[in-house]
């Protein structure tokens, strides 16, 4: 016997250009100058190559953890290049494009993958976390982050980002309740790529949308096409913007995929997806569509953009030899860095394992 | 100076912390308004507004993360856990996370959180709020933690954890919060954390205990001393982890007797790691096997057994007894 409706909630999906780079939704073009949108093109092409070269090196050995991100570069460019540099990540292990632009020194990224500490060193001036390995932990940090912001009246904002599968943690949640309750200035960027390694996003939840997620929280929830990088910068820009001003957090969900396997330590997609799925996935590609938009403009070129894959090349390779460079780790030298001021137990193990004494 | 219980002087630390340093903050569950549950953070809302102490919602992994965060940022932090038996909801937010970021970051970030809880037996709490879980915290790395015995300690400890650069845990026993009252002076002094206190000399045994124990193992010693003429030396720990094993060692080397105290379950705990740090430094001083008197491997009691369960003041004068005999 309902008597009447007390709340109702909707739930917008934003797609500026469709697959084959029209736009349709004018309206939401970003105002980008030509230059910008030469430089989301140039990055994501970076992204691309860069995880190309990422699995090679992975199949050589060469790298540690890596978690591919081909088929993410939409998601990815388009919601760091809303966000200003004294703006602050929160990523998760997928997210090295993210803190590349971000200002994080790549062979550092190589070493953060190698399980070296300088990899997780993040240089001053450069505003981030390490990327975090346990699903969502990072989520209920940005709150605080976002909370050391208003409290101290800076005009940033905290953006974290997590996965389909994060949604399902009581830290995403919590998270953005206290960001909601708080009115903090914090983004909560999902990339949905349809998987949490071999688990498809209907077993995470029953609910039709992650972005609906944020409705229990009272915080805006916004569904984007998370392959079109005009549709991913808009709704960034509109979200960081608006906890810019005080206005609040904002959780995205972008729509996306990923066609490698879930990370290069043994993940074989074969065993729970088809080539269909893939295939359907691949022609929504997001370098595709924003190339040709982009040609349509006369802002593309088939040379311009082999100058830049070269670039991206030489860019990785010569990360690649400072990574290589890093002085070894010691066992006293991580001792060194569980305290400020060693306690004496450590004192005396940090001697041991220098073999200063015999115990 | 004034009389002052425990709860007291952890409100008058909190509130000489929050006037000296702008970037502590304090909150928790119901710690604005409502001055928390002990009323451990009354009127501090008042006075220093609602930015620097505040209510959160009701979540330990957020109210930890949150902490983390503003750590980060080169906040101050002092969360409170409602009731440390609630610790498993932000497990991985300390365990994990907190005691984690100096490392992790190879010292770029660090976290200067201090997590205050009450805990303890003997209160009749319900379920998951009297655990005494600070065995979990010592085989933690990157953490601290502190169990003050008294209200002086308390006011001192705190301020020292406050202001030291890494994570601390302070647990707070409950039964101490109102037992007795001590003169605390007003003004702002330390307690460095690691250092153990021996309370009592004694030249036959020592007994090593924290917390609501050391009162526990004073008791026995003060009726040892009465019933046997025999002197028991008690050591009251105030940080478990890490080990102040100096003054334990240097205690044994007089008594070359020593039992543990301990009111958290026996294995595994801060009493098998205390053991195992005289086994390596003070083995050749001991003319008997070190004893523990703690409850037996079962989970918290029941709260109309828990009296039976709990370490007594006899128990500990039979262990005394016990490796006296040996
Ligand atoms: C707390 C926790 N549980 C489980 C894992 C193991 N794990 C690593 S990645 C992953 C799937 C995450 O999926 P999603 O959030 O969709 O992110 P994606 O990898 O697709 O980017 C799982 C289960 C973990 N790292 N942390
Ligand atoms: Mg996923």
């Amino acid at each position: 016997m309902l008597s009447q409706v007390v709340a109702r909630f909707e739930i917008p999906y934003v797609q500026v250009l469709d697959e084959n780079g029209n736009v349709v939704n004018p309206d939401l073009v970003p105002g980008l100058s030509d230059d910008d949108l030469r430089e989301l093109m140039k990055r994501m092409v970076f992204t691309r190559i860069w995880d190309q070269r990422a699995i090679r090196l992975s199949r050589q050995g060469r790298l540690g953890f890596y978690a591919p991100v081909s088929g993410q570069e939409a998601s990815m460019i388009g919601s760091e290049f809303a966000t200003k540099k004294e703006d602050f990540l929160l990523p998760g292990y997928r997210d090295i494009p993210q803190l590349y632009f971000h200002g994080y020194p790549l062979h550092q990224l190589f070493l953060y993958s190698r399980g070296h500490q300088l990899g997780g060193k993040v240089p001053e001036g450069v505003h981030c976390m390490v990327p975090q390995i346990i699903i969502g932990a990072q989520i209920v940090q940005a709150a605080g982050v976002g909370l050391a912001f208003k409290l101290r009246g800076e005009k940033r904002v905290a953006v974290t980002y997590t996965g389909d599968g994060g949604t399902s943690q009581g830290d995403f949640y919590e998270g953005m309740n206290f960001a909601g309750a708080m009115n903090l200035p914090v983004v909560f960027f999902v990339q949905n790529n349809q998987y949490a390694i071999s688990v498809p996003r209907e077993l995470q939840t029953r609910a039709q949308t992650l972005a609906q997620k944020a409705i229990a929280a009272g915080i805006p929830g916004v569904q984007v096409d998370g392959m079109d990088v005009l549709a991913v910068y808009h709704v960034m820009h509109e979200a960081v913007e608006r906890a810019r001003n005080g206005e609040g957090p904002t959780m995205i969900e972008a729509v996306t995929f990923r066609y490698g396997p879930h990370t290069m330590s043994g993940d074989d997609p074969t065993r729970y997806r088809t080539k269909d799925v893939q295939e359907e996935w691949e022609k929504k590609d997001p370098l595709i569509r924003f190339r040709k938009f982009l040609e349509e403009k006369g802002l593309w070129s088939e040379a311009e953009e082999q100058a830049d894959i070269e670039e991206a090349k030489e860019i990785v390779n010569n990360a690649l030899k400072e990574a290589d460079a890093a002085e070894k780790m010691t066992i006293p030298g991580l001792i060194d860095t569980m305290f400020e001021e060693l306690t004496p137990t450590l004192k005396r193990q940090r001697a041991e394992f220098a073999g200063e004494e015999a115990n | 100076m004034a009389q002052m219980t425990m709860i007291q002087a952890i409100t008058h630390a909190l509130d000489l912390e929050l006037a000296r340093d702008e970037r502590v903050l304090v909150f928790g569950e119901d710690v604005g308004k409502n001055g928390g549950v002990f009323r451990a953070t009354e009127g501090l809302q008042q006075k220093y507004g609602p930015n620097r102490v505040f209510d959160t919602p009701l979540a330990e992994s957020g109210i930890i993360g949150l902490a983390n965060g503003l750590a980060i940022q080169g906040f101050r932090p002092v969360p409170e856990i409602q009731f440390f038996g609630f610790v498993f909801e932000a497990f991985d937010q300390i365990a994990g996370q907190l005691a984690r970021t100096r490392y992790r970051t190879g010292g770029r970030y660090t976290a200067p959180v201090t997590i205050r809880s009450p805990f303890g037996g003997g209160v009749h709490t319900p379920e998951m709020h009297a655990d005494s879980l600070e065995g979990l915290f010592v085989q933690t790395p990157g953490i601290k933690v502190v169990i003050p015995s008294t209200p002086y300690d308390a006011k001192g400890l705190l301020l020292s954890a406050i202001r030291d650069p890494d994570p601390v845990i302070f647990l707070e026993h409950m039964k101490l919060y109102r037992s007795f009252r001590q003169e605390v002076p007003e003004d702002d002094y330390t307690i460095p954390l690691g250092v153990a206190n021996v309370v009592r000399e004694g030249k036959h045994v020592t007994v090593i205990a924290y917390g609501a124990m050391v009162h526990v193992a004073l008791k026995a010693a003060e009726q040892w001393s009465k019933e046997k003429g025999l002197e028991a030396e008690v050591i009251d720990l105030r940080t478990v982890n890490p080990i102040d094993i100096d003054t334990i060692v240097a205690s044994i080397k007089k008594t070359n007797r020593a039992i543990v105290v301990q009111e958290a379950q026996r294995s595994a705990g801060a009493a098998a790691e205390i053991i195992a740090q005289i086994n390596e430094n003070a083995i050749y001083y001991l003319e008997a096997p070190v004893l523990r008197a703690t409850p037996p491997d079962t989970v918290y009691p029941f709260g109309m057994i828990e009296d039976e369960w709990l370490p007594t003041p006899e128990y500990v004068l039979a262990t005394l007894d016990k490796v006296m005999s040996l």
